[in-house]
Order: C-alpha cells, then structure tokens, then sequence
C-alpha cells in the first residue's frame, strides 16, 4: 500500500523580551540556577502575573507578518498539570482565544514550487524551568530560571506532506522570527523548539490517522529524522496488522528513535479554564496599525526585490534572503562592489558561505567583512586579478593577511595584462609544444585547454584570460 | 485605653496623652491574658511591634505620622508578612516564614500601624465557623461555647476581645461580614479589585478581596484609606481614585434608599434575627431613610453557583502547595508522585481537600460545561439582580447571617449545612460588590449583624450609612463579659 | 448525582491527594452532597446568557518590559524543603 504522511508543527518561540511574560525577573540565557526566578517565577503564595506589554507586541508583530488576524479580545487560561520545573502547577498560556488566529506563510518545495502552510493560531503562555537529572545523588534538581520566559506557541494546519516540507516550514518560521527580531532563533540554547504532529494514512483516504506527538526537537536535522523515523516506525506497525496509539513521544537523538514519554503515559486532564488573576487582553486597531509601521521587509518581500533589483536567480535569492543577517551582508558587499550584484551573489552564496560552513562560523563571525569582499570584487571588476587568482586573495584575506590589495600587493597577484609580455609567453609555449601543435592543426581542437593551461601556469596564473585566449586563437591558427 | 476606638487613640497619641509603646504593651498584655481562651492569635509579634511603635513614637514626637502612626492592629495569617510566619491556618505553611510583604502589610507599615501578631484562620479560608483552622478553633468572646464565624474568626475575637483596636480581613463568601457579624463587630469587603490581593495567600482570586475589622465604622474608614488603591502588582486592581472615606461619614442619610430584598427575609431566617434586622431598619426610617421592597430572584443559587466556582479557583491555586519550594514536605518520599501526594494529603485538612477535589471534579473533562460553564453564566445572572435592584435603590440592607453564632461542632460533620450558612453573603462575592456588617442587636448572649451592600466602588456611602446608624446606637461599643 | 468510590479516586489523583482507603465512604458522602447541592443550578436555563468570567468589567493591564526583580535566591532557598548547589531538588523525574 502507498501511504501518504501528515504532519502538523508546533514551534515554541522564546520572546525576545528583556523580563519574564508575567514578572520583572530577568530572561538572559546562562545565568547560575534560580538566580533569575523571583517569588512571581516560583509561585511562592500571595503573589500575582502581571502582563508584559512587549511580548503583546511581539505577537501581533508576528500576527502581522502571517496575514492572520489580531484577535480584538483574547483570554489567558490555566492548563493544570503538576510537575516538579512547573512551580505553580499550571501553566499560564492561552487556550480558547489566542491572540493570533488564522495565518499562513510559503515554502518552497525541493521542485521549485511553492505551498502554502496554513497556521492554525499563535499564542502567548509562559515556559516552564528545567528538570537537571545528573549529578544530584540519584535525585533531579529544579532550575526555574526559565520559569515564565515569554513563549510564542506557532501551531501550524496539518499541511505538511513530507518532513523535508516539515523542515521547510521550520526553516521559514525561523527565518521569519528573526527577521521580526522577535526571537534569538538559538536552538542549542532552547529559544526555538518543535514539537511534531504525524500520522500516516493510505494514499487517497481524506480521514487523517492517529497521530503521535514528537517533543524535544531541537534541531532542523532532528526534525527531518525524527519523522522520518515515526512515519517508518506507524508504517510498519499498521502493514504488521497494528495500530497506531495517541501519545506523546520522546526524540531520542543519540539513538535516532523515538520513544513513549513515561511522564506522559496516563491520559491528561489540564482542567483548563480562564486565570482569574488576569484579565481579557483587549488589542485596538489603533495599537496593530502602530506595529504595522515597525515590521521590517520580510523574507518573501526581501527574495523578490533581490529578483528584480539585483537580477539574480529565485534560487540565489532564496539563499540570500534565508536570514536577515546574510541579506544585509549580500546588500553591503554589493555597496562595496559598486553594484556588481551578480559577481557579489557568486562570491557570498559560493566561497563565502562555503568557508564560513566548514569553519561553522555565523554570517556575523565572517572573518571577511562585507567591504573587505567588496574590494575583492572590485579588483576582479577591473581586471586587477582573475577571479581564480581571487580566490586565492579570498583565501588569505580569510586568514587575517590584510584586505585585497594589500595581498595582491604583497604575493604579487596583479594580473598581466601587458599583451606584448602575454605573447611573448604564449609565443614560447607554442615554441615548447610542437606535437600539440600539430594535433590541434590537424583538427583535435580540445587541444586548446591545453595551450591556455600552459601560458597560465607559465604566468603563475596572473595573465588575463581573455587575452590570452584571443592571442592563442590568433597564434594557433 | 483598650476600651477606645482608633480615631479616640489616634487623637490621644498626636496629643502625646499616650505613647505607642505603652499603648501596644497595653495590648501585648491582654493578649497574653486572654488569648489562651480565646486562640484568637496565632503568632504574637512582641519584639517586632515594640520597634514599630518605638517608631511611630518618634514620628509622633516630630510631630510627624498619620491617623494610623503608632496605632497597634492584627493581621489575618492569610497576609505575607517578611520574616513572620504565615501559616493561612494551615499545616502546610506552619513552617513558611514569608519572605516578602504583602501590599495591604507594606501600606499598614508605611501608615506607621504597629503589627501586634498573626490572627487564626480557617485553613486557607475554606470555613464559616474556624474550625478548620490546623491551630484549633477560635473561640467566640461572647460565649466561648459559640464560633466566632470563619474564615476571619481569630481576627473578629480579636477585636471584639478588646485584643486589639482593629485587624485585617478577607472575604471570599462573607469572611469579613459573618464573623463580624457573630462577634459584634463592624467589618466591611471593598468592592472587588479596591483594595490590592498582591501577598494575600489566594483562595478564589475571582472573590477574594481584603477588608478592615473594628469597632466601629468611623475606625474602618481609616483603615480602608490606608489599604484601598490602584497596586501595579495585582492585574485586577482597579486603577481609579480613592474618596476620602472620612469626610463622607457626617453627611446626612435623609432620603437614602434602602433596598429589602424579600428572598433575604424568608424561611431559613431565624425569628429573632429578622426582628433585630427590622428594629435596625426602623431606626433608619426614623434617620429619614425610605425603605422598598426589592427583589433579588436569583439569591437561592448563590450558594451552588460559589461551590463551583470557589472550589474550582481554589483546586488550582492551590497547586503551588506541592512540597518541592516551600512549605510541608512528607517523610522520606519514595517517588515525585508521592512527594506530592502525601506532602498535600498530610499537609491539607479535609475541608480543603474536599473544596480542591469538588474542584477538580467540575473543571475536568465532560464536566467543565455542566458545571463551571453553567455557575459562570449564573453568576452573569445573579449580578445582573443587583444591577437591576440599584438601578431603584441606593443601598441593600438584610441580616448577614440566617442565625447568631452557632456552637462550637454543631455544623463541622455536614458541610452542606455549614455551606449554607453563608447564604446571605456569598451573592455579593460573586457579583464583586462592596458590603459591610454592622451590630444590630443581640440574641440571647450571641451578636446580630446588620449587613448593608452597595454598589460598585461606593464604599464611602456605606460608611456613611452605618456610621449614622452607629451615631444612635450603642450596640457597637457593647463589651463581652470578662474582656472589659 | 451520587459519586462512586472509583470517581473519589481519580479525582484525587488528579489533584496529588493522597486519600485512605478508610477515609474514602466519607469523601464519597461528602462530595455527592456538594455535587448534589451544586446540582441545583440546573433548574435554570441559561441558553442565552453570557459567562462571567470575572466581577470587573476590565482589560488587562499591561507592564513595561523592564527587569525589576534582583536575585533573592538565598532568602527563597533558606525556606526550601531540600536544595543543593541553588537547585530544588525531587526524587529522580522520569520523562
């Protein structure tokens, strides 16, 4: 049978905020256990949640940015669970009426084409601290530094058809919380996370199967393999004659699989209903039209303006528009460039991000500023170097030798463009080769790399190509 | 001197007839005396109130300080107090020494108000009569084979007692008006949102709102001055200025419009309470008041509609009390599902455990709508009878209780009857309106209360009212037998 | 409505309460009459009527993004059941 994969994402986005969604406790990354949980963070008795304006403004920004509507009245409501890194024994979040409701954005599938995912809601809930298991004498340890970070929970439609269309979608959501500067995107650090809804049914059936819920992805690589590892694992059980269970699954990344969560097995009642410490969140029309005028160009906006200023390909553009930081780094170089749009392209989707991929360094830790390139491309431009020996200046203006011209200066790269120096090396080539001579006269014209390979090894690569090209042409006839 | 009301030892202290400090050992030593009969107390707070009147003494001296400098009161054990325990009445927290104020403590300590101690409670203030308490019931000062009403008991014997000039309160379902009521004392609940519940140990955060306890109505307009206002800390706070409580309470009452709702005088009403309640009534027609029937149809599903919504507010603010931060630990537990089982069974008394169960029961699956749903959309209706009966009159007047203090286990077996006890009050709480009791007579040896409610925000009206009537009687400055 | 044995036990499962064997027929009576109580509510209809959530008719208040809290680890911790090395320690969580 040919069975077909849903999939459905819940991203979890930490709010950029400067203090906690429901206190004035203090959100930076890294701090000593508990030494950012005030008594609202631990639920000690008596105390109150009072609503950060800006974590309001960050998910209307985001509300705006996916064409959904801003809900004019949303309610905080109170999900009941006990766990030991939940101090108050519910979580705050949204349940009924999310703030967001009813977006969507585009992705763009491995053929080129473009679909649309749909996003069910976006809504405001605070996070929960940390479970630490090692090191405490067969106990766990509590940190509830985390405890009422601002999240943005994105629930997407089921729309996903594949988990590269999953990592796709991921991806642009990612993209999109930066660009809005609303969210770190740092995943190592938990800032950005999924959790996965996926089920199979046969190819054709319109009723969805039963679904698991995948927790704990914290990577674009583990989102791929975790669901490529659920799909494989539903498919087998349902072809062997079983039958899919509703449950929560834990990704297991050291052993690629997926594996029930024990502290989820027994079903959920969360009881929720609205916190009476808080109050309905009420948005004017007045407030979105102001953060209307704050949203930046947005990826989509950013790739066609690329097509058609810059005359570059969707492909190219895609690239260069995939974060805010790497456009605005394209968009230097080509500043510097004087406008050599395409060559600039080449340079930072090529030799740029390959060396900063292997480095495993971020477009903000390149070694090579945006003007630096830029002057490397001008060199190029005016015919100061070839663009082979241009990798060669690259590669040491990566390695902290100085800007172009100074390594072109010092390594003595400038190219020849002397056409009487240039024929006097093609004249002695053609003098030292004789046989070729007389194949390629004869006819076997892939001879003529041969010729060009010569003088520019005799040059030590610094004879311009076009002229040497032309000057064989002409000698070899 | 422990005879006066706040505003006569207010007077005394700016004159300098009277230190703090000799007027809170005064009280430090009746408490001593008394208490142990009374367990209206359960912390004294000596040393500390000795350094706060000290205090106010030398702000005093300056010339400095307000109506409440140098003033001792009590506070209810529901409010956080920095570095004094705060129990809320319960087993959980007996070892919870808080390490913050509450608003309502910070503004008293701001006011130079001098804390003589914690006053007992219901446990978690889930009672009617005190004797929830895991330190034992409070005794009635007026017959201490009767309840002092819950789930403010200790701090109404307080004041009643003499053991202190006024204390703190909270009213969820009529724990402020009940025990005032039964100990014939003057309390009044603010109108929801007046008076900051930031530090105040959560029961129902939808009906909880703190209020004063004292004599008379002259001394809780002084109080509520101090506690009422817009707290940034509390996002139910109403942000909406605050009358002078004082300045209203010589205006003349000729004209004032008092509402009898018919379903508060039916079956269910003691006899002798209703003739009280209409000697009070005639009282104020002879103040120049002019007295309406009204009617409030929907009074009979006050009591269901708060058990749903009480138990089920209460089931989850109460989550917190998990034993892993603060608070009772079981022994030795063996897993996390234990650690939470037994350090909440042992930690919580049974009146709590059966709110935190009913809770639980009608927010969950298939029942939310049946039940939580339902009570909210009750509510919807029975403050919609209160719009309707303001809209004709100014104020509402009716007994605060069906019956005077009841004796000490009478009700404990059977909390439905207990529940129903609060008949009169709990509509308010629900609707979010302000009330006050007032004495108004006596049964037998046991006090009867007037209560007056009023609509929203119109607290300076109902001191008013009940100082008028207070200006012609003296039920108020009565003293039970033994605490002169 | 009267409440089963079994019902007294879920809830109090939900809800972390250890509850005994014995004590279990009193929390059974005693609950069935609250539920029985509470029950009256449905002599009314309430099709057309709008819950209230809350007394005050009023929006949330919103707070300025700005950290106003200082680290009181200490002073929270010195109340804490167990600590160790400023974690909150309970026995060994299972995910």
């Amino acid at each position: 049978m040919e069975w077909e994969t849903v999939i459905g994402l819940e991203v979890h986005a930490q709010l950029a905020t400067q203090s906690k969604i429901f206190s004035g406790a203090a959100t930076a990354y890294g701090a000593s256990p508990n030494t950012q949980a005030c008594a609202v963070d631990l639920g000690l008795p008596g105390v109150l949640p009072v609503l950060n304006a800006e974590a309001v403004r960050m998910a209307v920004k985001f509300g705006l940015a996916i064409g959904a509507t801003i809900a004019p009245r949303s309610v905080f409501a109170r999900k009941n669970y006990f766990y030991p890194d939940l101090p108050k024994g519910y979580q705050i979040s949204q349940y009924e009426l999310p703030v967001v409701a009813k977006g969507s954005i585009e992705i763009e599938l491995e053929d080129g084409r473009v679909k649309t995912i749909g996003i069910t809601r976006a809504h405001l809930e605070e996070d929960a601290g940390k479970s630490l298991h090692e090191d405490f004498h067969g106990k766990s340890g509590i940190d509830l530094n985390r405890a009422g970070t601002p999240l943005l929970e994105i629930v997407s439609e089921p729309d996903m058809r594949s988990a590269k269309e999953a990592v796709a979608y991921m991806k642009k959501i990612h993209s999109l919380v930066r660009y809005l500067e609303i969210c770190d995107g740092n995943m190592q650090e938990g800032s950005f996370r999924c959790d996965a809804n996926v089920s199979v049914r046969p190819k054709g059936r319109e009723k969805f199967g039963t679904r698991a819920e995948l927790k704990n992805i914290n990577s674009f690589r583990f989102v791929e393999k975790a669901i490529n590892f659920e799909v494989e694992r539903q498919i087998e059980l349902l072809e062997s004659g079983g039958s899919v269970v509703q449950e929560t699954r834990l990704y297991d990344a050291d052993k690629g699989e997926t594996r029930p969560m024990r502290s989820k097995e027994e079903a959920n009642d969360y009881r929720y209903f609205p916190d009476p410490d808080l109050l309905p969140l009420e948005i004017e029309g007045a407030f979105i039209a102001q953060v209307k005028t704050t949203l930046p160009e947005l990826p989509d906006q950013k790739k066609q303006r690329f097509v058609t200023d810059y005359a570059l390909t969707p492909y190219e553009a895609g690239v260069l528009t995939a974060s805010r930081e790497l456009a605005g780094f394209y968009e230097a170089v080509v500043e510097a460039a004087q406008g050599e749009a395409k060559l600039a392209a080449n340079w930072v989707t090529g030799d740029l991000l390959g060396a900063l991929n292997k480095a495993g360094l971020d477009i903000l830790a390149s070694p090579v500023s945006p003007q630096a390139l830029g002057g490397l491309l001008l060199r190029i431009k005016d015919n100061t170097i070839s663009g082979k020996i241009a990798k060669q200046v690259f590669d040491a203006m990566w390695h902290g030798e100085g800007d172009a011209d100074t390594v072109i200066q010092a390594k003595g790269l400038r190219q020849v463009t002397d056409s009487g120096a240039i024929e006097k090396v093609v004249d002695e080539v053609i003098a030292r080769s004789p046989q070729q001579l007389e194949q390629y006269r004869a006819g076997k014209e892939a001879l003529f790399g041969y010729f060009v390979g010569q003088v520019m090894k005799a040059s030590e690569g610094k004879a311009n190509p076009a002229q040497v090209n032309a000057l064989l042409k002409e000698k070899l006839k | 001197m422990h005879t006066k009301t706040i505003a006569e030892l207010s007077h005394a202290l700016h004159k300098r007839e009277i230190s703090s400090v000799e007027l809170t050992r005064t009280f430090i030593e009746r408490i001593k005396r008394h208490n142990g009969a009374l367990n209206a107390y359960v912390t004294v707070t000596e040393e500390q109130a000795l350094a706060q009147a000290r205090a106010a003494d030398a702000r005093l001296k300056k010339g400095e300080g307000g109506p409440l400098t140098g003033i001792p009161l009590a506070q209810k054990d529901i409010f956080c107090t920095q570095g004094v325990k705060t129990t809320c009445g319960s087993k959980m927290l007996d070892n919870f020494i808080a390490p913050y104020d509450a608003t309502t403590v910070e503004r008293f300590n701001h006011a130079g108000a001098v804390m003589l101690g914690k006053t007992n409670m219901d446990e978690f203030a889930m009672g009617s009569s005190n004797e929830t308490s895991f330190y034992g019931p409070v005794k009635n000062p007026w017959d201490l084979s009767a309840v002092p009403g819950g789930s403010s008991g200790g701090s109404a014997a307080a004041v009643a007692a003499r053991l202190a000039p006024a204390a703190t309160s909270t009213d969820t379902g009529g724990s402020i008006r009940q025990p005032a009521a039964l100990c014939g004392i003057t309390g009044i609940k603010p109108t929801y949102g007046r008076v900051s519940r930031y530090g105040m140990i959560a029961f129902a955060s939808s009906l909880d709102q703190g209020g004063p306890m004292a004599r008379t109505a002259e001394d809780c307009a002084l109080l509520l001055q101090a506690m009422a206002g817009f707290d940034a800390r509390d996002s139910t706070s109403a942000d909406r200025p605050v009358p002078s409580y004082s300045a209203a309470l010589n205006d003349s009452i000729k004209g004032l419009k008092i509402g009898l709702p018919k379903e508060y005088f039916g079956a269910g009403l003691d006899k002798k309470m209703a003739q009280l309640i209409e000697a009070a009534i005639k009282e104020y027609e002879k103040l120049g008041a002019t007295v309406q029937e009204i009617s409030l149809p929907n009074t009979h599903l006050a009591v269901p509609v708060y058990y749903v919504i009480a138990p089920a507010e209460c089931s989850s603010n109460l989550s917190r009390f998990d034993g892993v931060r603060f608070g009772y630990r079981c022994k030795a537990p063996k897993d996390l599902e234990d650690l939470y089982k037994r350090s909440r069974g042992e930690g919580f008394g049974a009146e709590v455990k059966r709110r935190i169960m009913v809770g639980t029961y009608v927010l969950s699956a298939g029942y939310y709508d049946a039940y939580y749903l339902k009570a909210q959309k009750l509510r919807r209706l029975i403050s919609d009878d209160f719009k309707q009966a303001f809209s004709e009159v100014d104020v509402i007047m009716g007994p605060t209780a069906p019956t005077a203090a009841f004796n000490l286990g009478e009700k404990t077996d059977d909390p439905v009857t207990m529940y129903l006890s609060d008949i009169y009050t709990i509509a308010v709480n629900l609707a979010g309106l302000p009330a006050m009791s007032i004495p108004a007579g006596f049964i037998g040896q046991r006090p009867a209360g007037l209560q007056i409610i009023g609509n929203y925000f119109d607290e300076a009206r109902l001191l008013n009212v009940a100082h008028q009537y207070q200006k012609v009687t003296d039920w108020h400055s009565r003293v039970p037998v033994g605490f002169e | 409505m009267s409440l089963q044995p079994s019902d007294v036990e879920k809830i109090a499962h939900l809800a972390r309460l250890a509850v005994s064997e014995q004590d279990t027929p009193a929390y059974v009576r005693n609950l069935s009459n609250i539920i029985d109580l509470v029950g009256q509510m449905n002599a009314v209809d309430t099709t057309h009527v709008t819950p209230m959530a809350h007394p005050l008719d009023m929006a949330a208040r919103l707070r300025p993004d700005a950290v106003t809290e200082i680290n009181q680890r200490e002073r929270f911790q010195a109340i804490a059941p167990e600590v160790d090395a400023g974690v909150y320690l309970v026995p060994k969580v299972i995910e």
